[in-house]
């Protein structure tokens, strides 16, 4: 099994962070929310592996439960 | 609403167990004629047990239930004497069509590859399927059906199980070395036994309704993602036999299910579904669907079986093919400790065979209803993404879950001997033969799954070396010719392959070459004896 690569990976990481920004510029929430839907299926087809998709789920929630801001 | 009347009507009868200064005791006593009981104990019976079979009604045919029969269930009805009926009767459909909106996303085709007996899948009123069970049950000397015999108390004894069994004529005694519950999903033993039935309940309401109208929609499933017709919700179509449609409409977690059912309510949905109001309301009901299962399926001498002991929602015709598939798994192997020839330890197979089978169908079930009635928002996003993009990009038709129409489960168990050996081919160690075209010796046609019927069987291509020993051994070639060469594809047969064939049509174990004490052994180990 291969394992969720959390070490950056992208020569210009900055221009791939724009590249999600620009996508939703311009966006409702609504639709943001819609793309971000998508773009998630297509990345986890793309990765293609359940265990590195359920390694990338728990990382994304643990960042959840640190970022926000009304969770008491 | 139920415009539909009483299709069928038995008549109690009073028994001689009634007039016995002290209860009767039979063997197996199976609880709940519904299609689980009555494969049960048709089963049971074909395999020279005694049965006595209770049921708390006397009728067939009042509300519609089931319509989808897979080719598994096919194949055990076939064994059991009433695929026949059930064919001539029902509808006969491989095609599955989604939809989204007025446009088709995909279409699929459940069999593709012919050479089978039974097609993919029948569509037939359950009660039809009844029917013909209560037929077959009718025609065996050692099957006795009770009819209005309603089962009140349960007690466990050594080495068997007291029942107290209601009728017109008052209550009777009855005792049982082995009881089959198969009582349904509000099943009174489970109470009997204080056992939870815990799952999750789903919160959409859905209204099934059987219209009759004279159609040309082709004998297809189709199934609508937000159709024009029923916006925000689902929908799905699909014919049975006498011009009666089956169709299913979401309604969202908040619908009134009493205000629903009214023809002023129904009605108009349905015309405007149909485009046109020639059609007749055969049967309508709003339902809330749940998946919940038994924690374990055998306690003591009492076996669940069927909807008493797992429960699954529509999508996926998983309920009363999985409880058909429970039935003969059961069967064989209760006949086989009843004789004697296996250890009682054999039942506890069932338990954990079964209990595999249910998690794979309320899982299946679990995701096929998620994806059909989205519980958040986000859960919707995720939804409508999958389905936007099925159209252009082929990952995600595969995402799309209108239903993963039932299959049967290939068993990890300890009764199969694991391979040693590489195979290809379609068969797996574990999973039901498929079935394949053969001839037998007199040169008569005869589908390979006919000629192995419900004993234990090895199957054998020969080699030049002698026929393996076994209590029954059918020779490729010269029992059975594979003119077509399905076998020999299917089961990646080779010179000296040996294939040893569970009673319940499974497989248990093969080999390139078979040494004949791996043989034996392998066939002590399928009936749970220690080898
Ligand atoms: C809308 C709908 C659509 C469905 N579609 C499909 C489908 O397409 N394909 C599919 O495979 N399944 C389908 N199912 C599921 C299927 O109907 C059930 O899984 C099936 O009926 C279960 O059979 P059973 O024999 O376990 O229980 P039941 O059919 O419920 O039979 C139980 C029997 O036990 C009797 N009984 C109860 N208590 C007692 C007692 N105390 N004493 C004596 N007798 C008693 C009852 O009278 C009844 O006859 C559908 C279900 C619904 C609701």
């Amino acid at each position: 099994m291969t394992a969720l690569v959390s070490e950056s990976r992208f020569p210009d990481p900055d221009r791939a962070y724009r590249a999600l920004i620009d996508a939703h510029r311009g966006l409702s929430d609504q639709d943001s929310a819609a793309l971000n839907s998508s773009l998630v299926l297509i990345l986890a087809n793309h990765i293609g592996d359940q265990g590195v998709l359920e390694e990338a789920i728990a990382l994304a929630k643990q960042s959840l439960e640190r970022s926000s801001p009304d969770r008491s | 609403m139920s415009t539909r009347r009483t299709l069928y009507q038995f008549g109690y009868r009073r028994c001689p167990d009634q007039d016995r200064p002290s209860p009767a005791r039979h063997p197996v006593v199976v609880v709940g004629a519904g299609p689980v009981g009555l494969c049960a104990a048709i089963d049971l019976a074909q395999r020279g047990v005694p049965v006595v079979l209770l049921d708390d009604a006397d009728r067939i045919g009042e509300g519609s239930r089931g319509i989808c029969y897979a080719k598994r269930t096919l194949e055990i009805l076939d064994r059991l004497g009433v695929a026949q009926p059930c064919l001539e009767k029902g509808v006969t459909w491989k095609i599955g069509k989604v939809f989204q909106g007025n446009d088709l996303l995909y279409a699929f085709d459940l069999l593709p590859e012919g050479g089978h007996k039974m097609p993919a899948f029948i569509n037939l009123q359950q009660y039809y399927l009844e029917h013909a069970l209560v037929a077959r049950a009718a025609e065996m000397p050692n099957l006795d059906l009770r009819w209005r015999n309603k089962v009140v108390g349960l007690s466990h004894r050594n080495e068997g199980v007291t029942l107290t069994v209601d009728t017109p004529d008052g209550p009777y005694d009855l005792e049982a070395e082995w009881v089959v519950a198969a009582d349904g999903a509000r099943s009174p033993l489970r109470g009997m036994l204080n056992l939870s039935f815990q799952g999750e309940v789903f919160e959409d309401r859905f209204l099934i309704a059987d219209v009759k109208m004279k159609g040309d929609f082709p004998p297809e499933r189709w199934f609508w993602f937000d159709p024009p017709f029923h916006e925000g919700h689902s929908a799905l179509l699909h014919k049975q036999p006498d011009d009666v449609w089956r169709i299913d409409l979401q309604l969202g977690p908040h619908a009134d299910a009493e205000a629903e059912q009214k023809p002023e309510r129904v009605l108009p949905r349905l015309r405007q579904m149909l485009g046109h109001d020639s059609f007749s309301l055969e049967w309508v009901s709003v339902y809330r669907f749940q998946c919940r299962r038994l924690e374990r399926f055998v306690h003591g001498r009492v076996m669940f079986a069927g909807d008493a002991a797992h429960q699954v929602s529509p999508f996926g015709a998983r309920g009363a093919n999985s409880g058909i598939q429970d039935a003969e798994n059961l069967a064989w192997k209760l006949a086989l400790v009843i004789k004697g020839a296996a250890p009682e330890s054999l039942i506890d197979t069932y338990d954990l065979e079964r209990s595999a089978a249910a998690d794979e169908n309320i899982g299946h079930s679990t995701r096929s209803t998620d994806f059909i009635a989205p519980r958040t928002a986000q859960e919707l996003r995720f939804r409508n993404a999958a389905l936007a993009l099925a159209r252009h990009a082929s990952f995600a038709k595969r995402m799309v879950n209108s239903g993963r129409l039932s299959m049967p489960s290939t068993y990890e168990t300890p009764l199969s001997t694991p391979d040693r050996d590489t195979w290809s081919g379609s068969l797996r160690l574990g999973a039901p033969l498929p079935d394949a075209p053969m001839r037998a010796q007199d040169g008569r046609p005869v589908w390979l799954l006919e000629a192995l019927g419900g004993e234990e069987t090895i199957l054998h291509v020969p080699n030049g070396d002698s026929r393996p020993e076994g209590s029954r051994v059918l020779v490729i070639g010269e029992d059975l010719m594979d003119e077509h060469g399905h076998f020999a594809e299917r089961f990646d047969a080779t010179p000296g392959s040996t294939y040893l064939v569970r009673p319940d049509q499974h497989l248990a174990a093969r080999w390139r070459q078979a040494a004949p004490d791996l043989v034996k052994r392998a066939s002590l180990r399928l009936r749970g004896v220690d080898a």
